[in-house]
């Protein structure tokens, strides 16, 4: 398992190079700078600009010094806790952002980042907790009206975009009956909303995935020998079935997490929540070169992370599985 | 007594038989035939889109405007019909793009097999990992808000399911005889994937294509939520929910109507998706 593990991280380097590249290239080959919106700037200061952004370097300077700033270092990730400070804990340096030059990227990504990550993990916790019992009840209940219910509920789900959904659940509990505010991210009372809205599409994606892992499951010889040998219906839901039946839940679990965080783009402009995702799409509107790549780099590496867990709790729990 | 002739009964017989059975995918494929006509034709005979009445601004449904107007007093109904006209094309252009590439890359990567069949998968398995959306918003930000862009780049995040689909069928397929007597009457390759490869694994592809366009359609209007799908004053479905979505708490209907619009042609699209599944797997359990 090891082999596999360090052949996948090596694997990733390559992917992160491309991307690094990828987005480094795209900014600076496309019309326009970070600095044209602005109001015109003296020639002065518009050198001193350049100067402080490393602007008039040789463009492959420019490269081989970001990709330095950006290899990890250190390895203290005990400073995660103190605060969300990449430098600090692995000397990922993203230099200072385009469009707040008094601001590091690595501090921008501190401050937002614990945001969002409260944002994905709660709707992730949503999507879990309404999902699996939907799709459990629904293949127990195969075919019968609870089914039809669970079915529709779920495709209700699937169908309804998070930018329809959270919109009209603003409108109805926040400004019609005024249970919540219709925005912001004070208190847990505001979290509920905007979780409730990101996790839903994916609890209905992972009630359809339960259904049919668990249909499949029910059906094998192992469950008819557990009844016939007298196990209560929930003993064979819950300590036979389960195993089997959340396996498509977990191989879907890597694209799940990847849409959420795509998904928080927006969620957080609809609940202005202060995240990470909001702060990349301003980014990319203000062409703020440096913390566009930040975030990519951070949102790439996760994701790739996150797939590696994936794929390994997989073979973990799938007996027929197998490392390659 | 003469034999009677009994009618023949090939798969797509067989899997017409089956979806006609399926009321909710009956329902959905005719809703979204019903959809497309309206959105087509539609803004040919309603009141004008475009049209601004300034002294009126946003009211709500009543006889002269049936869905209501919006804040610069444009009839709500003629820009939901119009505005499903872009969508819908988004929907269609975007998943022909998807399809001619994932297609043609699948069954290329299928029948050939070998190194360049596991290479060409690998280059799939790290796409797939990657957050693509997040790839698209660079796109649409850094090279314009251009339609065409936007087909092409929706296109390019949905081609990666449909080659592995198409790749899986084409194993299937590659070892029967009907392709092993074509090679021996000399087909060239390329002659053997295009025509005699791919019309015969179409079903799953018709029914991913028939999957794919509503989830086009949901990448669309999500850019267009972010201000990054298509500009004005050309508007889509996902335009319209954004205006509805920033004046809801005045205008209700703005929101409502095209955010149900939307939602019902997207069931609609995957009832239909689900039900051509179920008609054309001729292996699934009956329920």
């Amino acid at each position: 398992m090891l082999r596999y593990i360090g052949r996948r991280l090596l694997e990733a380097i390559p992917v992160m190079l491309v991307i690094i590249t990828g987005t480094f290239f795209m900014q600076r080959f496309v019309p326009g700078g970070p600095f044209t919106a602005e109001k015109a700037v003296t020639p002065e200061v518009e050198r001193n600009l350049e100067a402080y952004y490393h602007l008039n370097d040789p463009l492959w300077k420019q490269y081989v010094d970001y990709l330095w700033d950006l290899t990890p270092k250190r390895f203290h990730p005990l400073a995660l806790t103190q605060g969300f400070d990449l430098k600090e804990a692995f000397g990922i340096d993203f230099r200072p952002s385009f469009k707040y030059p008094n601001r590091t990227v690595n501090e921008i990504i501190a401050d937002k980042l614990p945001v969002s990550l409260e944002l994905g993990l709660l709707s992730l916790g949503v999507a879990l907790a309404i999902g699996l019992p939907l799709g459990i009840l629904a293949a127990v209940k195969r075919n019968s009206w609870i089914d039809y219910i669970c079915s529709s509920v779920a495709m209700t789900g699937i169908c309804v975009p998070t930018f329809v959904l959270g919109p009209i659940l603003v409108l109805v509990f926040a400004i019609h009956l005024g249970w919540f505010n219709a925005s912001g991210w004070y208190g847990p009372i505001d979290r509920v909303l905007p979780s409730l809205t990101l996790g839903s599409v994916y609890a209905a994606y992972i009630a359809r995935l339960t259904r049919g892992g668990f249909l499949e499951v029910l059906h094998q010889d192992y469950i008819r020998t557990a009844r016939a040998k007298g196990a209560s219906e929930a003993r064979v839901i819950f300590r036979h079935a389960l195993r089997g039946g959340l396996l498509p839940v977990v191989s879907f679990l890597g694209p799940a997490v990847a849409g959420i965080l795509t998904g928080s783009f927006v969620i957080e402009t609809i609940f202005q929540i202060p995240g990470l995702g909001r702060e990349f799409v301003n980014s990319a509107f203000n062409r703020d070169y440096t913390l566009i790549l930040g975030t990519v780099i951070l949102y790439a590496g996760f994701i790739i992370a996150l797939n590696l867990v994936v794929d390994v709790v997989q073979v973990w729990m799938n007996p027929k599985l197998k490392f390659e | 007594m003469p034999a009677e002739i009994e009618a023949g009964n090939s798969l797509w017989s067989g899997a017409w038989h089956r979806l006609k059975q399926n009321r909710l995918a009956l329902g959905g494929g005719l809703t979204v035939i019903a959809m497309g006509l309206v959105c087509a034709i539609g803004p040919l005979f309603a009141q004008s889109y475009e049209d601004q009445n300034l002294d009126l601004g946003a009211v709500g449904p009543r006889a002269a405007h049936w869905l209501g107007t919006d804040t610069l007093g444009r009839d709500l109904f003629a820009r939901i019909l119009y505005g499903g006209r872009i969508s819908l094309m988004v929907g269609l252009v975007a998943t022909f793009v998807a399809l001619v590439i994932g297609v043609s890359y699948g069954a290329i990567a299928g029948y050939v097999g070998g190194k360049v069949d596991a290479a060409m998968m690998r280059i799939v398995d790290i796409l797939y990992a990657l957050p693509f959306t997040i790839f698209v918003i660079l796109l649409m930000v850094f090279f314009g808000r251009n339609i065409f862009l936007l087909f092409f780049a929706i296109g390019a995040v949905e081609w990666l399911t449909m080659a592995r689909i198409v790749r899986g069928q084409v194993l299937s397929i590659k070892k029967m005889e009907f392709i092993e007597a074509a090679r021996a009457l000399g087909f060239g390759r390329r002659r053997i994937i295009f025509r005699h490869v791919i019309p015969n694994v179409l079903g799953p592809i018709i029914v991913y294509t028939t999957l794919t366009i509503p989830a086009v359609m949901l990448l669309e209007a999500f850019l267009s939520f972010l201000g990054l799908g298509v500009q004005p004053p050309m508007s889509s479905w996902g335009a319209l929910i954004k205006d509805g979505a920033d004046k809801m708490e005045e205008f209700w209907w703005l929101l409502v109507f095209p955010g149900g619009i939307f939602s019902l042609t997207l069931f609609s699209l995957n009832f239909l998706g689900d039900g051509l599944r179920d008609a054309l797997d001729v292996r699934s359990a009956k329920d």
